[in-house]
């Protein structure tokens, strides 16, 4: 069931894909919804490995659910990071070159090519999560 | 001589076209190095050739040519054409110099604020993730590596979309990405030519980054649509849309997009030689028209100073 490609991907990567799964669902989830969320073929006990290592880290608390755990991300306290960061970022007028972002602002034109070039992909949105 | 000096002058104005010709021809890795090292012979030969007619105004200024130990005036074409050209040259050197330098220490500032505000937040394996309401995500170079992603960036795609976000910013940093942007920033402050060629190696940074993640994915349709998505969720957390001027041609979202939804770029040796050699021939013209006019403005000073006949 565990494909190769995944197993043999770094550690590192599997873990920031873990915690962003984490992340994105906004509840905590346990080693098999973590699993099933990824969709990526890993093996649960290699989820399982991958969520201890984080905890031990720190980055993701747990608390019990029947047998097992359930784990979720550790908040930033009172979010500063993110307040320091945008007004940070948003000083500058020309964001845009001082960091490779991933995406650029999109004019209203770009929005309507963009909807239209991919229309039947962006009408099934990703589960809704945690928003 | 003044002649030589001011075509180094005008060919950065040709560089911009070509450059996005370039892109759509070469591969993205291609066209991201051909263009940035394109650029930088250019800036280096138009910021020569402006020194060069600076020192020549200044040599015709009488306490400068004492200075210089000059005993005969320095022969050049008329004063009429001389001093202006000096005078225009100084202005935008000076010019020049100061937004470099404040463009230079801008970035730099962003930087070290991004960096630090990573440093603070504990990491997975090179993910860090900062609570914020604005989907974002950018790579941050430096030791180690990090792909900075918003908790909303996060959460508007779906699982497979975020493996290819990741992907993408992990090509961002293996590429070193950023020394391409440093110097197209830095370039475009030497010259105003140089200015539209920015954003096209902005562009060819991202392509050569969207085609790495579209094959660590193994699926093109999913990059794009990863892409396509991160973009409108973007747009819908800041509809005021800061600083934004509507542009009549497409921004660099749809262009790569429709890009990862055409065939994966093919190696065209034909169209790159042309590329290339095009470009080298606005390198060549540029740094040779420069050199000899360095070379004769430093001749010209030598006979001034009786050292060599003329």
């Amino acid at each position: 069931m565990s494909s190769d490609k995944d197993e043999r991907r770094p550690a590192g990567e599997l873990e920031a894909s873990v915690l962003a799964a984490l992340w994105a669902a906004g509840v905590p989830l346990t080693p098999g919804r973590v699993q099933s969320e990824l969709d990526s073929g890993l093996a649960r006990t290699t989820v399982t490995t991958i969520l201890s290592r984080l905890h031990e880290k720190g980055i993701v608390g747990r608390e019990r659910l029947g047998r097992g755990y359930a784990y979720f991300p550790v908040q930033d306290p009172h979010g500063l990071t993110a307040r320091r960061m945008h007004t940070e970022l948003d000083r500058d007028d020309d964001r845009e070159t001082a960091l490779a972002r991933f995406v650029a602002q999109l004019s209203p034109d770009d929005e309507r090519l963009l909807r239209d070039l991919l229309e039947p992909d962006l009408g099934a949105r990703p589960e809704p999560g945690g928003e | 001589m003044i002649l030589l000096l001011t075509v180094p002058l005008l060919v950065p104005f040709v560089l911009g076209p070509l450059a996005r010709r370039c892109l759509d021809r070469l591969t993205p890795v291609a066209a991201l190095w051909s263009v940035t090292l394109a650029l930088v012979v250019l800036a280096g030969a138009s910021v020569a050739a402006l020194g060069a007619l600076v020192l020549t105004g200044l040599l015709k200024v009488p306490l400068f040519a004492g200075l210089g130990d000059l005993v005969h005036p320095l022969r050049t074409a008329s004063d009429l054409v001389v001093l202006p050209a000096a005078a225009a040259a100084t202005g935008a050197l000076t010019l020049g110099a100061w937004t470099v330098v404040r463009s230079a220490a801008r970035q730099l500032r962003a930087f070290r604020s991004a960096r630090s505000q990573a440093d603070r937040r504990p990491t997975a394996g090179d993910l860090c993730v900062i609570e914020s309401p604005h989907p974002d995500a950018y790579a941050l170079p430096g030791r180690p590596h990090r792909i900075v992603v918003t908790t909303a960036m996060l959460r508007s795609l779906g699982a497979d979309e975020r493996e290819a976000l990741f992907a993408h910013e992990r090509a961002h940093n293996a590429g070193g990405h950023h020394r391409f942007l440093v110097v197209a920033e830095l370039a475009a402050h030497c010259h105003p030519g140089l200015r539209p060629v920015r954003a096209t190696v902005a562009l060819a940074a991202e392509r050569a980054a969207d085609e790495a993640a579209a094959v660590a994915v193994g699926d093109r349709r999913l990059t794009a649509r990863a892409i396509a998505r991160a973009a409108l969720a973007a747009g819908e957390a800041r509809p005021e849309r800061p600083g934004f001027t509507p542009a009549a041609t497409t921004g660099p979202v749809p262009r790569r997009v429709a890009a990862l939804l055409a065939a994966a770029p093919r190696h065209r040796p034909r169209a790159a030689a042309w590329a290339a050699l095009l470009l080298t021939a606005c390198a060549a013209v540029s740094a040779g028209t420069s050199g000899a006019g360095v070379v004769s403005f430093h001749h010209e000073v030598e006979v001034a100073q009786g050292e060599e006949a003329r």
